[in-house]
């Protein structure tokens, strides 16, 4: 399944990156080989293999449902490209 | 001034606690020796004179005391991925420019409160991705170590490859990195140096900016099996921040890397004899494997014949989680932002001027496979190939304690040698490390001897999940029988 030039400006958007233009067509050829190149994964036979999504063997921790951390509304802001009387300020994102 | 360089990170240790030097001393040349190595080698994003004096002083006021901990007074480099708490940490990309984390990693914390000394922050490939780093915002580091005869600059590996050329050029003593494919046994391969990745879930990934998080592991560099073996010891141990750190204590893996190996089994996997690999790199393997037989372990022939689909599966599997890791980089609470007409053009454009080249293709490709229609078709897939990877080690485990193979396969190439060519190309270089971090499995690598040009080779070493203390034990083996003492010649 070949990856076309609309795909990409597709998966750009998507994933939220300005249209790259012009390396729409370098992209879509590397992203094109790449993706010829990990066919090689249907050579396994995965029939009734269960999809491994990581390496632990435990099952995940549960710790007490208390407060363990906060108030360091300054410290959290101290990196934000804008912000303004302890609140981060972005961009109108509600009409 | 002594000549610090050539002390390994035991020697400095022991050398602090004897008083023949103080860690103020240590610190100063540290960064006298960073500072000059900067403009040829390009291997820190930061160096920071002010706080390693500082902490070095109460290192050595420790000291004075009869106190300190494991790693008192001595300098060590820290990949730019760790959170040092006040001190930038880009992960060599533009778009994390002026972050300065309020907070501190684990592993950094578990370093100073053994008593290291912080000095510098070492490059890398821009979020981890890239083998050669030749993707870091600021640039490529170059190796110390030089082909015979040749001045042309060689790529000390990725994409830990800061810490590594930090380490090789002798201005360190013990440098962290982290491994998603290969990312530290890989450039220590390079730089002729120890490189050790542990088990999943060792060192905590908390503090660490993630790329893949069911496949980075941290870990240490170093210039012999036992001062791996005791870094990898104090940046262990469980971490109630991160879910996924091993619960239960810490072996003592410095003592391991003394311990005999008459007895192993050791396994040689025939799918690791790889087409175009270079017959010396064949050959050191099969001297490796009579060393350890020389030493009383046993060499068994084994098959792992998933290995050729492990890189194929991580290039869906690691830019799948990347692509997802990478969506908080958007430019509304912290690190770069470029404004657009609204919220999403905002989104776009700080993303397309944030992330460089390499990374936005990763980006792209994790998007793709995980997008509807095509989850199933590869990403699926790849978690299912990720098991049959899993389970021919679980089996080779059953009968054997170890597995043998080369850790590269080349000695390091020169920067922009692949720079034109099909990514992929340069994906290979993780041929041989990858299968550990798909699996969860502890590995590294020795340096084990020099090839034709006079650059260094490894050997990497595998071993069960949990075993690290095998691993340095074979490790240690190998070490002693190589007798690899080569370093770069200065000309930095």
């Amino acid at each position: 399944m070949p990856v076309t030039p609309d795909d990409v400006r597709r998966i750009a958007r998507l994933a939220r990156i300005a249209e790259p233009a012009d390396r729409i067509d370098a992209l879509t050829g590397e992203l094109n080989g790449i993706l010829k190149w990990v066919e090689l994964l249907d050579e396994v036979d995965v029939k009734d293999v269960e999809p491994m999504s990581t390496a632990v063997q435990t099952p995940l921790p549960l710790r007490d449902d208390a407060v363990t951390d906060g108030g360091v509304r300054d410290a959290i802001l101290k990196n934000a490209p804008k912000a303004e009387e302890g609140f981060f300020v972005v961009p109108k994102s509600v009409e | 001034m002594t000549d610090f360089s050539s002390l390994s990170l035991h020697e400095a240790v022991e050398g602090l606690r004897a008083k023949s030097f103080s860690a103020v001393e240590l610190a100063q040349a540290a960064v006298a020796a960073a500072e000059a190595a900067q403009g040829p080698l390009n291997c820190f994003t930061s160096i920071d004179g002010d706080r390693a004096l500082e902490m070095a002083r109460a290192s050595d006021g420790r000291l004075a005391r009869g106190e300190g901990g494991a790693l008192e007074g001595v300098p060590v480099a820290i990949k730019d991925l760790f959170a040092v708490r006040g001190v930038e940490t880009t992960a060599s990309s533009n778009i994390l420019k002026g972050f300065k984390p309020e907070y501190e990693s684990t592993v950094t914390q578990n370093l100073w409160d053994a008593g290291a000394v912080y000095f510098a922050k070492t490059a890398m490939d821009e979020f981890a991705m890239g083998s050669s780093n030749e993707t870091a915002a600021t640039g490529p580091v170059v190796n110390p170590w030089r082909a015979k005869g040749s001045a042309a600059k060689l790529t000390p590996g990725g994409s830990s490859g800061g810490s590594a050329a930090a380490l090789a050029a002798g201005i360190s003593y013990g440098a962290t990195g982290t491994d998603t494919g290969g990312s530290i046994r890989q450039p220590a391969a390079f730089a002729g140096l120890v490189g050790v990745k542990p088990t999943y879930g060792r060192c905590s990934r908390w503090g660490v900016v993630a790329f893949a998080s069911s496949l980075d592991h941290p870990g240490p560099f170093a210039k012999t099996v036992k001062d791996a073996a005791l870094l990898t010891q104090v940046m262990s141990g469980h971490d109630p921040k991160d879910s996924t750190s091993l619960p239960g204590p810490v072996p003592d893996f410095a003592a391991a890397a003394d311990r005999p190996i008459k007895g192993l089994r050791i396994g040689i996997p025939k799918e690791y004899r790889v087409d175009g690999m270079p017959g010396e790199i064949e050959t050191l393997w099969r001297e490796g494997a009579k060393w350890l037989e020389e030493q009383g372990a046993e060499i068994v022939d084994i098959s792992l014949p998933m290995t050729q689909y492990a890189l194929p599966a991580y290039y869906i599997i690691a830019p799948a989680e990347a692509s997802s890791n990478l969506a908080r980089y958007d430019g509304m609470r912290f690190g770069a932002r470029v404004e657009g007409a609204d919220l999403t053009e905002t989104y776009e454009k700080t993303r397309a001027a944030g992330f460089g080249k390499e990374v936005q293709r990763r980006i792209l490709i994790g998007t793709y496979v995980l997008s509807a229609g095509y989850y199933d078709a590869y990403y699926l897939k790849a978690l299912k190939v990720r098991r049959r990877i899993y389970e021919d080690f679980t089996a080779a485990f059953e009968t054997v304690d170890a597995i043998l193979t080369p850790a590269t396969p080349s000695a390091a190439f020169e920067i922009g040698s692949k720079a034109k060519a099909d990514p992929i190309e340069m994906y290979l270089n993780d041929i041989f490390t990858v299968t550990a971090n798909i699996a969860g499995i502890p590995a590294m690598s020795v340096p084990a001897g020099l090839d034709k040009d006079g650059l260094p080779l490894g050997l990497q070493v595998i071993a069960p999940a949990l075993d690290e203390e095998t691993m340095f034990a074979v490790a240690g083996a190998l070490e002693r029988a190589a007798g690899f003492t080569a370093k770069a010649e200065k000309w930095w």
